[in-house]
């Protein structure tokens, strides 16, 4: 091919200077503190808690949306409706509203004295400042990353196919899950892992809805704000770092995923 | 095709480049920057075009003064980083502190250049309750009683919240002439009662007001009036606690800054103005803060009843002392903040 070069070029000074160079600087930054004092900083509960609250609330809300998004997908491709034009453009709302503003309406509404939470509160439900409340933000904040990777996908899945299937004598379920389903699996593992990815890092919508109790309901990204703000560096670095490797590690087994759910339906 | 696709592609890319590349104004100043904590934009969109009259009359010039708001920590992270500053008025003598001791930005005296320790107004932790104070708070031991929501942001986020935080432990420590043990019990009782932590004192407001939670809100006495004033004096209750902590509201010229810039004398006469009664005026008429001078100060005493306070200096031995045993990580606020 030619133009190799000037393109492989290309993209190794953009890839260093946007993604490597400050990663390169996140994970220099902490052992100012020594190995022992980054893993005392990680190791605290506080830490820990965050951690598991900022990664489980991300694969829920990651699992929520590959179902969800899987359904408008389908939705949209598969049926002709009124102000479907419209419905489609909505989707990408949770990528053009400012994070804090979403964080805030979903909060008025999920508050016990909100539009939903007031029907919730008797019950003895309460979203808004739970744990609860964070899945809810990475949710929203998570579906049009599914529904913009599936969705092209499914347009050019053949409806043939399934009718090909029907007419062998599958029935709708057995269609789904060995036709619909093998062919849209690498895009639903990517918008998985993209939807993932955002949810993990989010601050500014959760910040809002969380409450922020300690040990209960912090995120790890406001630990690392809290470090920012008493002007401890290396200690937010650290957190910052264990967040990248955790991160890198599932992407990386998402991707393993990907490769293997290839391989299978090439088979 | 690909010619004209790929200057189409590049036309965003110039115009990005543009944007962030266009240079600041160097050499003559005619406008200074007052980067400031956040919720001082009302405040000093008051007063600017004050000073900006003043400044017109005394020397002939025009000058424009720019305002920059966020949490203080963050906006002297910013200055260190890089941001222009000619002048800081923040809401913690730390974040100027900061900037000496890491950047020698400031100078290292710089609460002796402005009178007040470089304090032109100042306030203090008060409560906001809902009308007729059905669970009657009226001090700082009625808010640890059982069922009574307390509403204040996190400490570690908000300095706001750390004069709360300071305000509640010296009030303990009195009570209980100096025993570690209860006064530190107190305050914890008192984060346990504490439903939702905001990271600001905004955000504290707001889950107080719209989401209506809690019985009380805890914050700067200047917004607890504020507060009262636009949503509702028949709703609101002020109330101010027999004793607090004293919040200082503290200045500095960014000399690093100011004289790259040639801006010293402008920003001076900036951070004076904030002295002078017109501006203490203001400060406090219309946002409800304590002023340094006495004429201004005993005309708008009205909603601002006396109060004994106390300083950080006497209580805790001043700011670097309870930075490193209360604030810093593993310190006492970690001790009764983290364990729920």
């Amino acid at each position: 091919m030619p133009g190799f070069g000037p393109a492989m070029g290309f993209t190794l000074a953009y890839m260093g200077a946007v993604i490597l160079i400050p990663l390169a600087a996140l994970v220099l930054r902490p052992w100012t503190l020594g190995a022992e004092g980054v893993w005392d900083v990680v190791s605290s509960p506080r830490v820990l808690a965050s951690l598991r609250l900022s990664f489980g609330a991300a694969l829920i809300a990651a699992t929520v949306n590959v179902g969800l998004g899987l359904a408008v997908a389908w939705m949209l491709v598969r049926y002709d409706f009124p102000l479907k034009r419209i419905v489609d453009a909505m989707v990408d709302l949770p990528f053009a509203l400012p994070t804090a503003v979403a964080g805030l309406a979903l909060t008025a509404l999920y508050a016990p004295n909100g539009w939903i939470g007031q029907f919730l509160a008797p019950l003895g439900i309460q979203i808004a400042f739970t744990p609860a409340g964070v899945v809810v933000a990475l949710i929203f904040i998570g579906l049009p990353f599914v529904v913009r990777t599936v969705q092209p996908v499914l347009q050019d899945l053949n409806p043939e196919l399934e009718e090909a299937a029907v007419t062998l004598g599958a029935g709708r379920a057995v269609t789904f899950r060995r036709v619909v389903l093998p062919a849209l699996m690498p895009a639903l593992l990517t918008g998985y892992a993209l939807a993932f990815a955002r949810a993990v890092g989010e601050y500014g919508s959760v910040i809002f809805i969380a409450g922020n109790m300690p040990m209960v309901s912090e995120i790890a990204p406001l630990l690392i704000v809290v470090q920012l703000e008493q002007y401890d560096y290396a200690a937010a670095a650290a957190i910052g770092m264990v967040m990248l490797l955790a991160s890198f590690v599932l992407l990386l087994i998402i991707n393993l995923l990907q490769r293997y759910s290839r391989r299978w339906d090439e088979r | 095709m690909t010619k004209r696709l790929s200057r189409l592609l590049a036309l965003p890319l110039i115009a990005g480049a543009l944007t962030l590349g266009s240079p600041a104004k160097a050499a003559e100043p005619d406008a200074i920057l007052n980067v400031s904590y956040d919720i001082a934009r009302e405040l000093f969109a008051a007063i600017n075009p004050l000073f900006v009259a003043d400044w017109k009359h005394k020397t002939g010039q025009d000058i424009e003064v720019k305002q920059s708001h966020a949490g203080s920590s963050r906006q002297a992270r910013s200055i260190l980083e890089g941001l222009q500053a000619d002048v800081v008025t923040f809401n913690q003598v730390t974040d100027v502190q900061i900037l000496h001791d890491k950047g020698k930005l400031v100078a290292g005296d710089w609460q002796q250049r402005f009178p007040n320790n470089a304090s032109p107004y100042y306030s203090l932790p008060a409560f906001l309750v809902r009308k007729g104070n059905p669970k009657a708070l009226k001090d700082w031991d009625d808010l640890v009683r059982d069922g009574v929501e307390v509403i204040f942001p996190n400490p570690k986020t908000s300095g706001n919240a750390r004069y709360t935080y300071m305000a509640a432990y010296s009030f303990a420590q009195e009570k209980f002439g100096g025993d570690t043990a209860k006064t530190e019990a107190f305050v914890k009782k008192l984060f346990d009662n504490v439903p939702v932590f905001d990271t600001g004192g905004r955000g504290a407001t707001t889950t107080f007001i719209e989401r209506g939670i809690g019985d009380v809100l805890i914050t700067f006495e200047s917004e607890v009036h504020a507060m009262r004033k636009q949503h509702g004096e028949d709703k609101y209750e002020a109330i101010t606690p027999s004793v607090s902590l004293l919040a200082e509201f503290p200045v500095a010229v960014v000399d690093g800054v100011a004289e790259k810039r040639g801006s010293q004398k402008v920003a001076k006469a900036y951070l004076d103005f904030l002295y002078a009664p017109v501006a203490q005026e203001v400060l406090a008429r219309d946002f409800f803060y304590r002023v340094q001078d006495e004429t201004v100060s005993k005309k708008y005493a009205a909603p601002l009843p006396a109060i004994r306070l106390i300083k950080v200096e006497d209580a805790f031995g001043g700011w670097d002392k309870v930075t490193q045993e209360h604030f810093a990580s593993g310190g006492t606020l970690d001790k009764l903040f983290g364990q729920r």
